[in-house]
């Protein structure tokens, strides 16, 4: 594995002006995420029916103006249903990818800069964990703990905390072998305060990319566990639960399996853009996937 | 023997305690779930006393390392228990299973390389309208979920036009082409976002490799830019590539759950998600187990491979 | 008087994200056949790029104007196609990095190989026996046990010739060396030069030698062309130049030569900074930093002017000052 000059500790501010604000993809999809995070959180103002109401009289009613998205099996509308909808999925997958950096990084930090036995400690398991299919994985834990949203949080960030370990670690390794670090060492500073004031800053850019790129697809893999009954649990709705909902009316009413299946698009694609954006200033080298 | 072939011999070996540790992780993961199998089995009318007695049966009451070593050494027999509720070997199980999970995974891993990897050599050798529609493929690929574009599929073909059917499965050798025409909607649905991720991998790699000051020389040399693009410069960014490409493999193996299930397709990984939703441990067991020693000879081939491409590994220097 | 190349009036600029960077400016020369011709500046001053320029190989944000003709041939503006069949063949370069220049995962003596039957019709054995041939003319020990090795069990030295070798595999009329020594110790440099002047004396190869290195000019080069910041200051014989300086910062760059005379801690530098490319003035773009500069200097560029084979383009020239109008009087150097 090769690894590069990593990052130079790029200051907040420039990470904005340059890196997203710069390239047009970090604009659009900073531009759509915002609206997205917006719509997920204020979903009851922006709804415009009540996402559970019963209307027998739109049983699978086609798009129009009053309901844009049409309507479901039992007459709801779909659109209000999209929109808590995506605040449940919106919520597993920043949640779970929060998790695993929060988790992963200090992980992969200690690793990367120890080295020795403590890094061969750390990611043996990590690799381990590594070496099973994602999805198994996930499926595998939520069949020991039992389904529901919170559960598959947990599994998505399982699955990606050793991800976003190794990418830091890989970079904890660049920087540590730059001199700025030998020099701390020789100064005789504490292990702790190098790590936190000369090595995170440096190593954690492309964890940043990586993390936010990974939020856009615990989307997808929250969609694919509430699809098979695994994540979101009745009466709470996710995208997931929406296609498979979707797909029992397919061909009478395919605006229920046609929308959801656009929101989950539209939000991976603003996550990667904006992953892009922050890729030219956190991470010129490409240490992430 | 060859340094290259002690390498290899070296790798083997060393993936054999891999496997050992992955089997006792799977064994310890299957073991600690909370919710008694033998419970599930046989039904809230079961009394205790008949719980207790089917356990002690099966050996569930004895010590895990006992039971561990009685699955272990049971493996290298090749006999992976018994699926305890219809009693069938579990061995027999997964050879039914595993070649349809093969079958689907190399159907769509080849689709994928054949479309990525030219789209992506020609978007980076040839900037221009090339590269603007791979843009859009590759955004595409990656944004949309693979089971929505299957069910999309299945809404076109199967429902609309009627021309392919929305689920099911035909084994190879029974019939050929009602095999292809039932995998086709699902080898589609998965090639697409793979096609879109190798396709990136492609483009990327090449194009920093014809950035190069030896591709430079190589023009500097008037040789032709075809036999640059194809000779030089995509031997040079093969090894990503081809390890993206492994990658992809292992995790199709073991992950494309959610397709099997939409098109019925009686594979692996579908075995293993109803047999953990009937606590048929043992199944799980040997199902997850087969999957993940696949998945990491897989990576281990993988990894032989772009080390052969590349001479300068074979010095044993570092990769 | 064959001139194999000519150049004349050569601009070379780069469209960026914020304007137009000039990195050559009003280039005119010529080369004779047989001779050894030294170009020479600082890092940065477009010898490099007008290197590229005449081989085609500038990325498509470039803009090359002017002329350049090679053996009565105008190269810019000729389809690539046909470009490409010189480049190799007639006209050769070699860069200056050796570790850099050759492919990592190709066997050097295919490398070799492949040059001749890119522009020659013989089959590969052929071209295999050429090859070896060639390697053992550059130097190479053992040229058939080398032949299938791959470029890093080559040490730096090694490598440059077998770039050499590439670069002479079809006997061009014309060689562009790059700081071909730049990356290469000292022992090994002295070979190269050796290799190169054998190859003028046996072939008749002319040679365009791009140096920072005043040393390796005075070693072996038959004529010089100083340039600055992308203009062509001085150009006259070897022995001439350091003879007598006639350009400012011709004078000023043989004077921050360091020598044993000088007292320990006391190396001459030339003060003051290379002007930004985007921005230059308009005249000469050594009038930020001339001691002798006047006003029209910075206004009006200087125009090329001969004074017995010795090109200057500084108004402190009587001849420039003579000159003074638009003739577009070209140097040339007797061969």
């Amino acid at each position: 594995m090769s690894v590069a000059v990593t990052t130079s500790g790029a200051a907040p501010r420039t990470v904005w002006r340059r890196g997203i604000l710069a390239s047009r993809k970090g604009r659009w999809g900073f531009g759509i995420l915002t609206g997205l995070a917006l719509v997920a959180i204020f979903a009851p103002l922006l709804a415009p029916h009540d996402p559970n109401a019963i209307d027998a009289t739109r049983i699978l009613a086609p798009p129009d103006l009053a309901h844009p998205f049409g309507s479901d099996a039992l007459g709801r509308d779909v659109l209000s249903r999209v929109i808590f909808a995506y605040r449940v999925s919106l919520g597993v997958a920043v949640g779970s990818t929060l998790l695993a950096f929060l988790v992963g990084v200090p992980l992969g930090l200690y690793a990367g800069y120890h080295g020795g036995w403590v890094d061969t400690a750390i990611m043996r398991p990590i690799d381990m964990v590594l070496a099973l299919p994602a999805m198994l994985l996930a499926v595998a834990l939520i069949a020991i703990i039992g389904p529901g949203s919170n559960i598959s949080a947990l599994a998505i960030a399982v699955i990606y905390m050793p991800i976003l370990a190794r990418v830091v670690r890989s970079s904890t390794l660049v920087v540590v072998s730059q001199t700025y670090v030998e020099a701390a060492r020789a100064r005789g500073t504490r292990s702790r305060t190098i790590i936190t004031r000369h090595v995170l800053p440096n190593a954690i850019g492309p964890a940043i990319v990586q993390a936010t790129i990974l939020m856009g697809f615990a989307l997808q893999i929250e969609a694919a566990l509430s699809f098979l009954g695994l994540g979101a649990q009745p009466p709470t709705s996710s995208l997931g639960v929406m296609l498979a909902d979707g797909r029992d009316v397919l061909t009478q009413a395919p605006w229920v399996e046609v929308f959801p299946g656009l929101a989950i698009a539209i939000t991976v694609l603003a996550f990667n853009f904006f992953g892009d954006g922050l890729r030219s200033r956190l991470d010129p080298t490409g240490v992430t996937e | 023997m060859s340094p290259r072939a002690r390498y290899v011999l070296r790798r083997l070996l060393l993936a054999i305690p891999v496997i050992i540790a992955m089997s006792i992780f799977v064994f310890l993961m299957i073991h600690l779930v909370p919710g008694d199998p033998v419970q599930t089995m046989l039904g809230f009318r079961a009394t205790p006393e008949n719980v207790s007695t089917v356990r002690a049966q099966l050996g569930l009451d004895r010590p895990l390392l006992a039971q561990y070593l009685t699955w272990a050494g049971g493996l290298l027999h090749g006999n992976f228990g018994q699926d305890f509720i219809s009693h069938t070997p579990v061995s027999t199980l997964l050879a039914q299973r595993l070649p349809v999970t093969i079958e689907l995974t190399l159907l769509s891993m080849t689709l994928a390389v054949l479309v990525g990897v030219p789209l992506g050599v020609r978007a980076a050798a040839r900037p221009g309208a090339v590269r603007q529609a791979t843009e859009g493929f590759v955004v595409a690929g990656i944004a949309i979920t693979d089971f929505w574009l299957g069910i999309m599929l299945v809404l076109l073909f199967a429902g609309i036009w009627q021309v392919l059917p929305p689920s099911g499965y035909v084994p190879l050798l029974k019939d050929p082409v009602e095999n292809l025409r039932y995998l086709t909607l699902p080898v589609l649905a998965l090639a697409f976002g793979e096609a879109a991720y190798i396709l990136r991998t492609t483009r990327g790699a090449m194009e920093e490799v014809l950035g190069t000051q030896y591709i430079l020389f190589l023009r500097a040399k008037g040789i032709a830019e075809r036999r640059i693009v194809y000779r030089h410069a995509l031997r040079n960014a093969a090894p990503p590539i081809v390890t993206v490409i492994g990658i992809q493999f292992g995790v199709l193996l073991g992950g494309a759950i959610v397709i099997e299930s939409l098109f019925a397709l009686p594979g692996v990984g579908r075995l293993i998600v109803t047999s953990i939703q009937q606590r048929n441990y043992v199944v799980v067991q040997g199902g997850v187990l087969v999957v993940a020693v696949l998945f990491i000879l897989v990576t281990l081939v993988t990894d032989l491979i772009v080390r052969w491409l590349d001479p300068r590994t074979e010095e044993g220097a570092a990769t | 008087m064959s001139d194999l190349l000519r150049l004349e009036h050569v601009d070379v600029g780069f469209a960026a994200e914020d304007g137009r960077v000039s990195a050559v400016s009003d280039v005119s020369l010529s080369v004779s056949e047989g001779e050894i011709f030294g170009l020479v500046g600082e890092s940065g001053c477009g010898k490099t790029t007008l290197a590229m320029a005449l081989m085609g190989l500038l990325p498509a944000t470039a803009h090359v104007a002017g002329s350049v003709r090679f053996q009565g041939v105008e190269l810019l503006g000729l389809p690539p196609e046909e470009l490409r069949r010189l480049r190799g063949d007639r006209i050769s370069m070699i860069f200056q990095d050796p570790m850099t220049s050759l492919d990592p995962t190709f066997p050097v003596g295919e490398q070799v190989a492949e040059t001749i039957t890119a522009h020659r019709d013989v089959d590969k054995a052929r071209a295999r026996e050429r090859a070896l041939e060639l390697l053992g003319d550059v130097g190479i020990p053992e040229p058939d046990r080398r032949f299938g090795d791959a470029p890093h069990r080559l040490s730096g030295g090694m490598r440059q010739r077998v770039v050499i070798a590439t670069a002479l595999a079809n006997e061009p009329a014309l060689v562009l060396a790059d700081e071909p020594t730049t990356a290469l110790d000292v022992t090994i440099q002295a070979q190269v030069l050796d290799l190169l002047r054998e190859l003028r004396t046996r072939l008749q190869t002319t040679i365009v030698l791009i140096t920072h290195d005043l040393g390796v000019v005075a070693q072996i080069c038959d004529r010089v062309g100083v340039m600055y910041a992308g203009q062509l200051v001085e150009v006259a014989r070897v022995s001439e130049i350091f003879r007598s300086p006639r350009h400012p910062y011709t004078q000023a760059l043989l004077a921050a030569l360091p020598t044993q005379h000088q007292a320990p801690g006391s190396l001459r530098v030339i003060p003051g900074r290379v002007p930004n490319l985007a921005d230059p003035p308009p005249g000469c773009r050594f009038s930020t930093r001339c001691p002798y500069v006047m006003d029209v200097c910075a206004n009006v560029p200087p125009l090329a002017h001969e004074t017995d084979e010795h090109l200057i383009a500084c108004w402190l020239s009587e001849a420039t000052k003579q000159a003074g109008q638009p003739d577009h009087a070209a140097a040339g150097g007797a061969a």
